[in-house]
């Protein structure tokens, strides 16, 4: 086995050392009727070739998104990333290297976690970052967490534009630990319902801007009515190349800002693994769930990285952490770094203006087809749309055309009774003969 | 020192870093030193080539953003220079043996990576019709079929995002189906005194209170402690096995009855599951769930912290409380059950958006067929022959914390052979790095005094054992002999000596801040 180092006679030679008559003396802690009398009944090894032939067919019965006209967003954006990205994170120091707890032998992983936390507090418009949780909608989930422990209060608000597996994620763990839960029904642009649903028990309101149906939002209002009520401000965002355009959480008034920071650097990856970003005010600091990496000294004065105020954390604190995140999500982190390291500011404003640019095209094609209507009044790379026949109808016969159109709002919502709302989203991947023939197809489909 | 007859020496000069050798520069040879991107970046500059937008986002108004970010950008070769410069102050597996107990640190394979690149994979989208990606939904299928076949259990939640996030999906299934019988009493969530933090840390996450279990002398669960702390308040209790000190809970199938008696579940923290895989199967041992940590015993990398995956396998008592989404096999094929509706409404819920981490599955699975079911037992069993055979070949000179018996994938020392040497663990462990090596884990489990928790893997040659073995001897010699400085001081060959933990923690500077200017700073 390719992987194995050790031969026959190692093995040998080793169990000679340990004084060992067999490997099976090395397992007599295990009770005998546990012990499996042979192998499992899975198949047998397999070589480099044959494994690439098993996965490569399987990999290509799915329709990969840059094989077609590709309208997907709602929480997972295709971007274009440079190859220098995957490069750098394929580097075997950056790859295979664990947590940095021993900084002497870790200032790669600790100075890009560093230069990570100032990208994603100077997109965002925070004072601070952290060094990344799982994704998006746990970093959400996280939040209301933390929002909870800062006011002590046990009731979220959560908006209508919020995306609905976001707010299932925090409903989940809001539950578990007692925090109630309000959502306020879907609305393409109802953000400022949440502002009628705080009150005094409110430990924070989440909205999301550009929310799920696109709309992008200045919360700024909101923002001052939740902390006119001792509430904290949670801004999420689900697409962060829309930084680069849009008004920071920040400076509408947030007091966290989490984000899916997968836009920046990573694949699809058919939803994972993803990166999420989060970002709150320096006072709050000590309540932040997750790794946050700080500067110091070395013995000789030198400047260094360190993982620090560890003490929130469960490995220090264990029952009395402020989160149970161990592992996060550090290569993504770093190919965000990365990637954003290439953009700087002039790029990134360009590539957010081309996703904006892409998605009105794309709106203004699709509005000119007979029976479609345009929800979204202001938004950022996508939008939704109302059809006149049911969205994943319409998705399925488009995909069946090769066409890939977006996201049915009912695949994420089943109950909301919006079955005729779709989600479209253009990133700077889609062409004009994209959009031409997404137009086309959709006519010929509604016809 | 020796010369050869052309005056070049044949022996080290200096054993220190320096040698009293300074460069004109500041320079250290071939180790670059490297600022920080808002030091070097230029604000207009960017490595990205995009053209401009044709059109203006007048529709956006004063939703615009107007001020600056504060990014700076690089060319694309000041980018590569910046990255593999910081790269190279890096330990990593693929330079030598990094031993670090509960971490397993193992190869991982090139092809993995490859797989998980095709864009059959990597380039599809979680919400792109369930009919364009039936290749996906059997790959998920697949790992499925192996990880409950593996561990011997009914079914598995594939979605959780690393092991803690598995616990949590664990715990919480075990509350769903106390809570479907009506039973609201359990308040309480039994721990051993040697668990990961992030057993008590899950359990108290979710508004358990964690009571503490017993260790026996030789480092397993007190039996008697768990029969007088079971009762109807407790949910779960949470084990791992092989337990973190490196030892096999021998009354397993005994705790796992003594649990189900008390009505409460029976979690298993997998992160040791590396030791057994393919010799004992969890679900015959009593375990009601145990998460799996991809990134550990299936190799996926871990990225300088993640992301991992940490599917969590259930037993037909919390099956029904699986979170969603799952896998369906209907009358058109697979098909992704995203919502708790009809049958399916026992679910608790949902542990985050889109489906898990795809990227992983590819990677484990390509690891998992690569093996087969008879490679990966000899995993287990080299693993756990490495772990015994490092035990054996230092037991002499450092003190095991557990001597008697066999060990299983890690090898555990306390700090007794230490005593009245002036050097600590930590000493100890920092002096590793000029030897080459990564530190063990260090003062974990919490158990035993300064404990030093060893785990090589089953990736390790023999030679290369042989290396770190020769290494961890002459350090304990040195200690013994009283060369306290070269622990005191250590490391000394690292990129940067021991950095200032105290400092960090009391001014926090989370990020880089532009100077503040001279009539400020003077304030």
């Amino acid at each position: 086995m390719r992987y194995l180092p050790l031969t026959p006679e190692d093995r040998q030679q080793m169990l000679h050392a340990i004084g060992a008559s067999g490997i099976d003396d090395l397992f007599v802690d295990v009770p005998r009727s546990a012990v499996l009398p042979g192998p499992v009944d899975l198949p047998g090894f397999a070589g480099e070739l044959e494994v690439e032939r098993e996965l490569g067919a399987l990999a290509a019965r799915n329709v990969a998104a840059g094989t077609v006209p590709f309208f997907c967003g709602a929480g997972a954006y295709r971007h274009h990333v440079p190859a220098s990205v995957d490069h750098i994170i394929q580097r075997s120091e950056f790859l295979t290297s664990y947590t940095p707890y021993q900084p002497e032998i870790a200032q790669g992983t600790l100075q890009v976690l560093f230069e990570f936390q100032t990208q994603v507090a100077a997109l965002t418009g925070m004072e601070v970052a952290n060094a990344s949780l799982y994704d998006g909608s746990t970093a959400a989930a996280e939040a209301v967490m933390m929002a909870s422990r800062v006011t002590r209060r046990g009731k979220a608000v959560m908006s209508g534009g919020l995306h609905p597996q976001y707010a299932q994620s925090v409903e989940n763990l809001a539950h578990a630990s007692g925090v109630a839960t309000v959502r306020l029904d879907p609305a393409v642009d109802g953000e400022d319902a949440v502002i009628a649903a705080i009150d005094a028990d409110t430990a924070c309101v989440v909205v999301q801007t550009p929310n799920v149906f696109g709309t992008a939002t200045d919360v700024t209002r909101i923002s001052a009515a939740a902390q006119a009520a001792g509430a904290l401000m949670i801004v999420v965002t689900t697409e962060a190349v829309s930084f680069g355009m849009l008004k920071s959480p920040g400076e509408m008034g947030a007091d966290i800002a989490v984000a899916e920071g997968q836009s920046i650097g990573n694949a699809l990856n058919f939803g994972g693994p993803y990166v999420g970003l989060f970002a709150c005010r320096e006072k709050l600091v000590r309540q932040a769930p997750g790794r946050l990496c700080g500067e110091t000294v070395d013995a000789e004065g030198q400047r260094g990285f360190v993982l620090t105020l560890s003490t929130r954390e469960q490995h220090i604190r264990r029952d009395k952490a402020t989160s149970n995140i161990c592992t996060n999500s550090g290569l993504c982190a770093l190919a965000f770094t990365i990637h954003m390291s290439l953009l700087g500011e002039v790029g990134l404003r360009r590539l957010a203006a081309l996703n904006h640019q892409q998605a009105v095209k794309t709106k203004n094609a699709l509005a000119g087809v007979s029976g479609v209507e345009v929800l979204t009044p202001r938004f950022f790379n996508e939008f939704a749309v109302r059809l006149p026949k049911p969205a994943a109808d319409v998705v399925e016969a488009l995909a069946a055309r090769g066409v890939i159109a977006g996201v049915p709002y009912s695949r994420l919502n089943p109950g909301a009774g919006m079955d005729d709302v779709l989600l479209v989203c253009a990133t700077e991947t889609v062409t004009d003969g994209d959009i031409d023939a997404f137009r086309t197809q959709l006519a010929e489909v509604l016809a | 020192m020796s010369m050869n007859n052309v005056g070049r020496p044949t022996t080290p000069q200096s054993t220190t870093a320096s040698g009293g050798f300074a460069s004109l520069t500041g320079g250290r040879g071939l180790l670059q030193d490297e600022v920080l991107i808002f030091e070097r970046g230029g604000w207009n500059k960017t490595g990205v080539d995009l053209p401009e937008a044709t059109m203006q986002a007048d529709d956006l108004g004063d939703l615009l953003r107007r001020e600056p970010i504060g990014l700076p950008g690089l060319s694309e070769p000041e980018t590569l220079r910046h990255y593999v410069r910081l790269s190279q102050k890096n330990h990593a597996i693929d330079l030598a043996l990094y031993p670090l107990g509960s971490c397993t640190m193992k190869h991982n394979p090139r092809l993995n990576e490859k797989m998980a690149r095709l864009a059959g994979f990597a380039d599809i989208h979680p919400l792109q019709p369930q009919s364009t990606v039936p290749g996906a939904l059997e790959l998920m299928d697949r790992l499925a079929h192996w990880l409950k076949t593996l561990t011997g259990m009914l079914a598995v939640a594939l979605t959780p995002k690393a092991g803690a996030h598995g616990e949590l999906c664990g715990i919480l299934a075990i509350r769903a189906a106390h809570e479907a019988r009506g039973d609201a009493a359990r308040k309480v969530v039994l721990v051993p005194t040697s668990a990961h933090g992030t057993n008590p840390a899950t359990a108290a996450f979710v508004g358990y209170s964690v009571r503490e279990i017993a260790q026996t002398d030789d480092g397993r669960v007190d039996l008697a402690d768990l029969e007088a702390k079971l009762g109807p308040d407790v949910a779960a209790i949470m084990v791992t096995n092989p337990n973190t000190c490196g030892l096999f809970e021998r009354d397993i199938v005994e705790i796992a009855r003594l649990t189900h008696a008390a009505g409460a579940y029976f979690y298993c923290d997998g992160a040791n599951f590396n030791a057994i895989v393919g010799r004992v199967r969890p679900g015959d041992l009593g375990v009601d769930a145990m998460h799996i940590n991809l990134h550990k015993t299936f190799s996926t990398p871990h990225g300088g912290g993640g992301p991992g995956a940490g599917p969590v396998v259930l037993s037909e008592a919390l099956a029904p409380f699986a979170p969603t989404p799952w896998l369906v096999h209907g009358p058109d094929g697979l098909r992704l059950e995203e919502e708790a509706i009809g049958e399916a409404a026992q679910a608790f819920g949902r542990m985050s958006a889109f489906h898990g981490q795809m990227g992983m599955y590819v990677r484990a699975y390509a690891y998992m067929r690569s093996h087969g079911a008879d490679g990966l037992k000899q995993v287990a069993e080299d693993a756990v022959l490495n772990a015994n055979y490092i035990k054996a070949r230092l037991g002499d000179v450092m003190s095991p914390a557990f001597p008697d018996g066999p060990c299983m994938h890690e090898a555990l020392f306390d700090d007794e052979w230490l005593e009245g040497s002036g050097v600590t663990t930590l000493d100890f462990a920092k002096a590793m790095i000029d030897e080459g090596f990564h530190p063990m884990t260090m003062y974990f489990p919490l158990v035993v005094h300064g404990a030093m928790l060893i785990e090589p893997t089953e990736t390790e040659s023999k030679h290369e054992l042989d290396r770190f073995i020769a290494a961890l001897r002459a350090l304990a010699e040195a200690a013994r002999a009283g060369d306290v400085d070269r622990f005191k001081g250590a490391p000394h060959l690292a990129p940067l000596r021991r950095l200032d933990e105290t400092l960090a923690a009391r001014k926090p500077r989370l990020r880089w801040r532009p100077e503040a200017p001279a009539s400020l700073a003077a304030e």
